[in-house]
């Protein structure tokens, strides 16, 4: 049977045993409300059209699509070629979603926006479209990730957020989503929590999905007047999975399109050491949907490593969960150290700097094309920019800057 | 009959106190005694929690204990253990478990409830299973007679509140505010509003919880409900207790006032 993957999720939200809504009681009454209103609204051709104006004039949309002939003569094999969502406003493609969220608080009424984040570039993002409306913002952050994203920590305090830091747990993107849940249950009147990627209860995974779904569309709509026909693979990071699945979705049923979601292998999926929750997890529930999780035998939710604090998180999109058990998408690994030589490549190779995120996709796009035929083409979704992160890398590296 | 049926239908008019422990806190080696003790100052049902990492419906204390609990090796198979020790003495008060779905789905269901039973387990709350995705757990559980507990909140529609109580068995657990537990602030006013149109949809027993902290508290949402739980005010007194003597003299000193304002009511 040929699964027909536009239609996903189900009317309770659930893309096979996946996603659905494990919230507490007192957010249900809400993400009916949420849901009711972004049913109405998705399909609404005033509220589609501000969203669409937004991502070109605000955001800078479209994104080219650039074949980066060095990268591939280096590769050897297929054609490698990059969505630049790097090059939105705020320096990824968190953007496109915080955009259409806050349409959508407003339309609700809503008069507090809170958020979570990891790298930085999902609080970045909702403090900007925050800025732009006038709204109050609050952002939650692991202790760990106001460490080693300071950065984006001060852009977000420029934009007048208030980032309040997270010292339960581990102190990272999962605590800090943990937080915003217990902000949201407090203030769930006039607060609109604005989730950063397809996790989370239903609509949540749909709703990101959809406001991300523009890298793909563009992509299908400039492949095809650039080269014709459609790409062979694509290929994205995978952490909770906005921007894979946003390049992904307009695709999926297409069924020539090869699709890869790269996890953070961080040490290697075969030690502890890692955040590669489709590859080396199980199925589990956290943060309101069934997916991949990783967690002991007792079903403790257990720290994940990544170099990159926007992949270091143990759950994966429902939608992700799904396309792997079909098979539809195939998830792999790539450990920081190959993340690490990505990053050098494209910086030197095509004087691109890509955030530590991206990288793990453009290592793998590197080995997959190598497997390829020249002419064949690769699409990667280069889904941030790395300034965020160079004094990361150069820590790593012993450089002092 | 169930003992949770038995233990309120014992009551008469009084009302039921339900003190929350979390399993293995503040020392696995005290969990058993404290359970005796509050049982010995005056509980009718023992709530106890199954310490998760991740517990997004709980506030610092809790979240806190539940860090300390695991630490010391504690998770869902040893909270069992916990009450099928407790069981060796008293065969009576009913024990529910509460927690989140993850470690419960990790044991898997069929597993959880049959070793959840044979320890004498009565009833299980999962704050993140609403009903609408319980569908199986709730099988599991009806076919081995345990009760599945479910909330309502000051949020809950009256078209939600219909389905929930139909779904319900044991009691139903109101939460008393907008927040997480061991929050302030508590509107005594709307909760027994609240209560009253919950018992217009069930016969069941109606809990109330989240926020009650101490004998006025517990006093003023108890008007109209049927029981009473408290949960991070008594963790959060417990937490300095290193042996089994200082952990009874703090329950007394805590669950003493409560039970003697539930019973002048």
């Amino acid at each position: 049977m040929t699964i027909k993957y536009s239609e996903y999720p189900d009317s309770k939200g659930h893309f096979g045993q996946f996603g659905g809504v494990f919230a507490s009681e007192t957010l249900m009454h809400c993400l009916e409300e949420l849901n009711q209103a972004y049913a109405r609204l998705k399909h609404d051709p005033e509220f589609l059209a501000q969203f669409n104006q937004d991502l070109a004039d605000y955001v800078g949309r479209p994104s080219p699509l650039y074949l980066a002939e060095r990268l591939t003569k280096h590769s050897g094999g297929a054609n490698i070629w990059l969505k630049r969502e790097d090059l939105n406003h705020t320096g990824a493609h968190k953007i496109n979603n915080t955009v259409g969220q806050i349409l959508l608080a407003k339309a609700m009424g809503k008069k507090r926006i809170i958020a979570e984040t990891g790298a930085g570039q999902h609080g970045v993002a909702t403090a900007t479209v925050c800025a732009r409306m006038g709204l109050e913002c609050v952002v939650y952050m692991g202790e760990v990730d106001i460490e080693r994203q300071a950065i984006n920590v001060y852009r977000m305090k420029l934009m007048g957020a208030e980032v309040r830091s997270v010292d339960s747990g581990s102190k990272t993107l999962k605590d800090a989503l943990n937080e915003a849940m217990r902000d949201w249950v407090t203030n769930v009147d006039d607060t609109f929590y604005i989730i950063g990627t397809v996790a989370g209860p239903d609509p949540y995974p749909q709703m990101v999905r959809d406001f991300n779904s523009v890298i793909g569309k563009e992509t299908k709509k400039q492949f095809a007047e650039k080269v014709g026909g459609l790409p062979d693979a694509l290929v994205a990071c995978v952490g909770g999975g906005s921007n894979a699945i946003g390049l992904f979705h307009p695709f999926l049923d297409d069924e020539s399109v090869a699709i890869y979601g790269v996890e953070a292998g961080g040490l290697g999926p075969e030690t502890k050491e890692h955040a590669a929750s489709i590859t080396a997890g199980k199925v589990g529930v956290l943060h309101g949907n069934r997916t991949y999780v990783m967690s002991d035998s007792q079903g403790q939710i257990i720290e994940t490593h990544s170099v990159s604090a926007g992949l270091d998180y143990p759950g994966v999109g429902p939608e992700h969960a799904f396309l792997n058990e079909t098979g539809r998408a195939k998830y792999v690994t790539i450990n920081d150290d190959e993340a690490l030589k990505g990053f050098h490549d494209l910086t030197r190779i095509e004087g691109i700097l890509p955030a530590l995120e991206t990288a793990h996709a453009v290592a793998y796009a590197q080995k997959l094309a190598a497997t390829m035929q020249p002419g064949q083409n690769i699409i990667v979704n280069l889904s941030g920019r790395g300034d965020k992160d160079v004094h990361t890398i150069a820590a790593i590296e012993g450089v002092m800057v | 009959m169930s003992r949770l049926l038995q233990t309120f239908r014992d009551l008469d008019n009084k009302k039921a106190l339900i003190p929350f422990v979390t399993a293995g806190y503040p020392h696995p080696h005290l969990t058993v005694d404290i359970m005796h003790e509050l049982v010995r100052q005056g509980a009718d049902v023992i709530e106890l929690g199954m310490p998760f990492s991740d517990p997004m419906a709980d506030g610092p204390v809790i979240q806190k204990s539940s860090e300390s609990a695991i630490k010391q090796g504690i998770g869902i198979e040893k909270t069992i253990d916990l009450v099928k020790q407790f069981r060796q003495q008293n065969n009576s008060t009913p024990v529910v478990l509460m927690g989140y779905l993850n470690p419960v789905e990790c044991m898997g269901h069929d597993h959880f409830v049959s070793a959840a039973k044979s320890a004498g387990v009565d009833a299980l709350l999962l704050v993140d299973s609403p009903p609408e995705e319980s569908s199986d757990i709730l099988q599991q559980l009806k076919t081995n007679q345990l009760e599945q507990i479910f909330l309502i909140a000051p949020t809950t529609t009256e078209k939600r509140m219909t389905m929930i109580c139909e779904h319900a068995s044991g009691f139903v657990y109101y939460v008393a505010l907008k927040g997480v537990t061991g929050s302030a602030d508590l509107d005594a006013d709307s909760v027994n509003a609240d209560i009253k149109k919950i018992k217009q949809h069930t016969d069941l027993p109606v809990a109330v919880g989240f926020g009650v902290k101490d004998a006025a508290s517990a006093v003023a949402v108890a008007e109209v409900a049927d029981a009473v739980v408290i949960g991070s005010a008594l963790v959060s007194a417990l937490g300095d207790c290193d042996d089994a003597a200082t952990a009874a003299k703090v329950i007394a000193d805590f669950i003493k006032p409560i039970r003697t304002a539930l019973d002048s009511l």
